[in-house]
């Protein structure tokens, strides 16, 4: 089977902090990380072609320097991988996105099943997913946290609800998006990081995917972000001294005065 | 389309440099780069993956940098386009809160507009529903019925949606950011190709204008962004849980029920929902909880974990966990409370024996009360806590649970 796994690259987060004096994010020495929650669906993809054979293509849009979180995944198992650059794609927002990245499924071909993170850490929208499955009209299931089965034809997964699961049916070829307990991802074996680091990665233009230009980039985005700011930081209150039991008291007081119970 | 800096007005002063959410923007030496200026030795360059996001147009003092928006494609009448819907979200037919939540706010932005607010009730035998959504404040409540529409399937409800969002035009569509919610909505907005905002903590109406500004937190929170819809109707927007108020229920509160039948019509269905299973170990969503109560590794192991959940009940709140907890097996994943779990704001967020890695905080900084308790005095959930109590949680929960108790009843 063919499997198809999509993923961005983003800021790596350990080192995002907030400049206490500026209130702004520090960026010194932040480096590029793949999306913490593609990882898990870049090892689903990988488990999937152990069991079932054929193989595992990664993909991702944006700049150039995003190879390199293709060939982290290339260095983890995955057997080809697709850059979409092109400075036409700047400024798109989920649907220009989706539009664009299911245009690049197309161009690679007969697929089995797509499998996304359940959304970046740095957009935090978790519409891509879906917005690609519609693209490609194909039936997508969100926040998958475990595959009960796949077949030739079909797969049955979990998906994770707000008070606990759901187990759903779906013929193939399909979309997941999958969350964190789905599996733990493996490190690259050297083997892999070695051969990764010369791998050739296809890298496609908005005329190599046949992509409307009216549809991708800021042409293509319904939405415009007007502003951004940072929130005003939350300062740390007051500490509550005394024993335990007059920290409970006083707690307690605090609690009731705010009239929150 | 792109942006620039225009060389001759760039004064190097390196004010855009803070503000790129990407960190995309240098300054160099304006001889290096072949841009010699009689007065400026330094200029402004613009790295590879700008999406034009002009968060540096507003610092910049000298007017030098350029977005230019393409105007060309023939814009949509959306004249037509009015009033506001809210998707009343059901599990086993009972309305979300968040629903609720929405129609206080949705009220407010009907109101201003001088706008019906109407509800979207998709589901089998709403009729009890559908008179709650008038109560809480929908002018108009579009009850659609049908077997097929029971439960949440993308399929079939995508189908419906778009079918009426044609036939009515809405102005703005608003749904709950939940597991639902994110879904259907990415698809809905996907196939009318219409904008779509994720996850919003503030919407206000620009009157001039008549545009929804939906602001939403970015980044894990670190960062705001205010996001329009200029040109295509409807507007949507999923919300987070928790942010807005709900209206007063008015029992003798008109409006109007729309029905309609599904039954007969050819809808799609791809997927099939065989089954759902209730997380036991969750009597409380954390979603919707007020009150959440969580345990990190100052528990020392999953036999501790009960102190925490003897506070969260008598509380009557939620458990969460922190990602330390889950990844060693003491508490299941759907606890996790953080950037790989779940973003939670409740009115009190108690986090016991959590150091407050930034992972964490982004999950829960948005609280509206955060008590610490934690025996390290230099842990960075102080940082964040309205209270802190530094000290031994073996014996400062119990202490809480003990005097809660007592004043709770």
């Amino acid at each position: 089977m063919n499997f198809i796994v999509c993923i961005k690259q983003v800021p790596g987060t350990t080192e995002v902090k907030i400049d206490p004096r500026t209130n702004t994010l520090i960026r010194d020495g932040i480096e590029s990380i793949v999306n913490p929650f593609d990882t898990y669906a870049i090892e689903e993809g990988l488990r999937l072609k152990e069991k079932m054979g054929r193989k595992v293509t990664v993909i991702s849009m944006g700049p150039p320097q995003a190879e390199s979180a293709l060939r982290e995944a290339l260095s983890m198992g995955c057997d080809e991988a697709v850059l979409l650059t092109d400075p036409g794609f700047a400024g798109s927002d989920t649907l220009a996105t989706s539009y664009t990245l299911a245009c690049g499924i197309r161009k690679i071909g007969e697929f089995d099943l797509v499998i996304c993170g359940k959304q970046a850490i740095d957009g935090d929208t978790a519409q891509v997913g879906p917005g690609i499955a519609e693209k490609l009209e194909i039936p997508a299931v969100t926040y998958v946290k475990k595959i009960e089965e796949i077949n030739e034809a079909h797969i049955r997964v979990e998906r994770m609800m707000e008070e606990g699961y759901e187990v759903i049916e779906m013929g193939l070829p399909a979309l997941i998006t999958v969350v964190k307990e789905i599996n733990e991802p493996r490190l690259p074996s050297l083997k892999g990081m070695l051969w990764a680091r010369k791998a050739k990665i296809h890298i496609w233009n908005a005329s190599d995917i046949a992509c409307e230009k009216s549809r991708i980039g800021q042409p293509g985005s319904p939405t415009i972000v007007n502003k951004i700011f940072t929130p005003p930081p939350r300062k740390g209150g007051e500490m509550i001294l005394g024993n335990p039991e007059e920290q409970a008291r006083k707690l307690v007081e605090k609690l009731h005065e705010a009239k929150v119970i | 389309m792109g942006i620039k800096i225009l060389e001759d007005k760039c004064t190097g002063c390196s004010l855009c440099v803070e503000p790129c959410p990407f960190g995309l923007i240098k300054i160099v030496s304006r001889e290096e780069v072949g841009k010699p200026h009689p007065k400026y030795k330094k200029i402004a360059v613009i790295g590879q993956g700008c999406n034009l996001c002009g968060a540096c147009l507003e610092p910049c003092s000298s007017q030098a940098i350029l977005i230019e928006r393409e105007e060309a494609k023939p814009r949509p009448d959306i004249s037509q386009y009015k009033g506001i819907w809210v998707f009343a979200e059901q599990k086993k037919g009972k309305i979300q809160g968040v629903v609720y939540e929405l129609l206080g706010e949705g009220r407010k932005l009907a109101d201003q507009l001088g706008e019906k607010l109407s509800c979207v009730s998709l589901g089998e035998g709403m009729d009890e529903a559908a008179k709650e959504l008038i109560a809480y404040g929908a002018d108009r409540v579009y009850q659609i019925e049908g077997s097929i529409l029971r439960n949440f399937q993308d399929d079939p409800y995508t189908d419906v949606l778009i079918d009426l969002i044609q036939k009515e035009k809405p102005e703005i569509v608003l749904m709950g950011a939940s597991a639902i919610g994110r879904s259907f909505a990415s698809r809905v907005a996907a196939r009318l190709g219409t904008g779509l905002t994720a996850d919003c903590t503030e919407l206000v109406i620009d009157l001039k204008k008549r545009q929804l500004l939906q602001t939403r937190p970015a980044f894990g929170g670190n960062i705001m962004a205010t996001i329009t819809t200029p040109h295509n109707r409807p507007q949507m927007a999923t919300v987070r849980h928790k942010v807005f108020k709900k209206r007063v229920r008015q029992e003798n509160r008109q409006g109007e029920v729309i029905k309609e039948s599904v039954e007969g019509k050819a809808l799609s269905l791809r997927t099939k929902l065989l089954n759902m299973v209730e997380d036991i170990t969750q009597t409380v969503k954390l979603a919707d909880a007020d009150i959440i109560v969580s345990g990190g590794r100052g528990l020392g192991g999953p036999e501790n974990f009960h102190i925490v959940e003897e506070l969260a009940r008598t509380l009557g709140g939620a458990v969460g966990a922190s990602r330390a907890t889950v990844d060693a097996g003491w508490i299941p994943y759907s606890h996790q409370v953080g950037q790989t779990g779940r973003t939670v704001c409740p009115k009190i967020y108690i986090a016991c024996g959590i150091s407050g890695a930034i992972q964490h905080l982004v999950g829960m900084q948005s609280s509206e009360i955060i008590v610490a308790i934690n025996k390290d005095p230099n842990a960075p959930i102080f940082k964040v806590a309205t209270y802190g109590i530094e000290g031994d949680l073996f014996e400062v929960v119990p202490a809480l649970t003990e005097r809660l108790k007592e004043v709770l009843e």
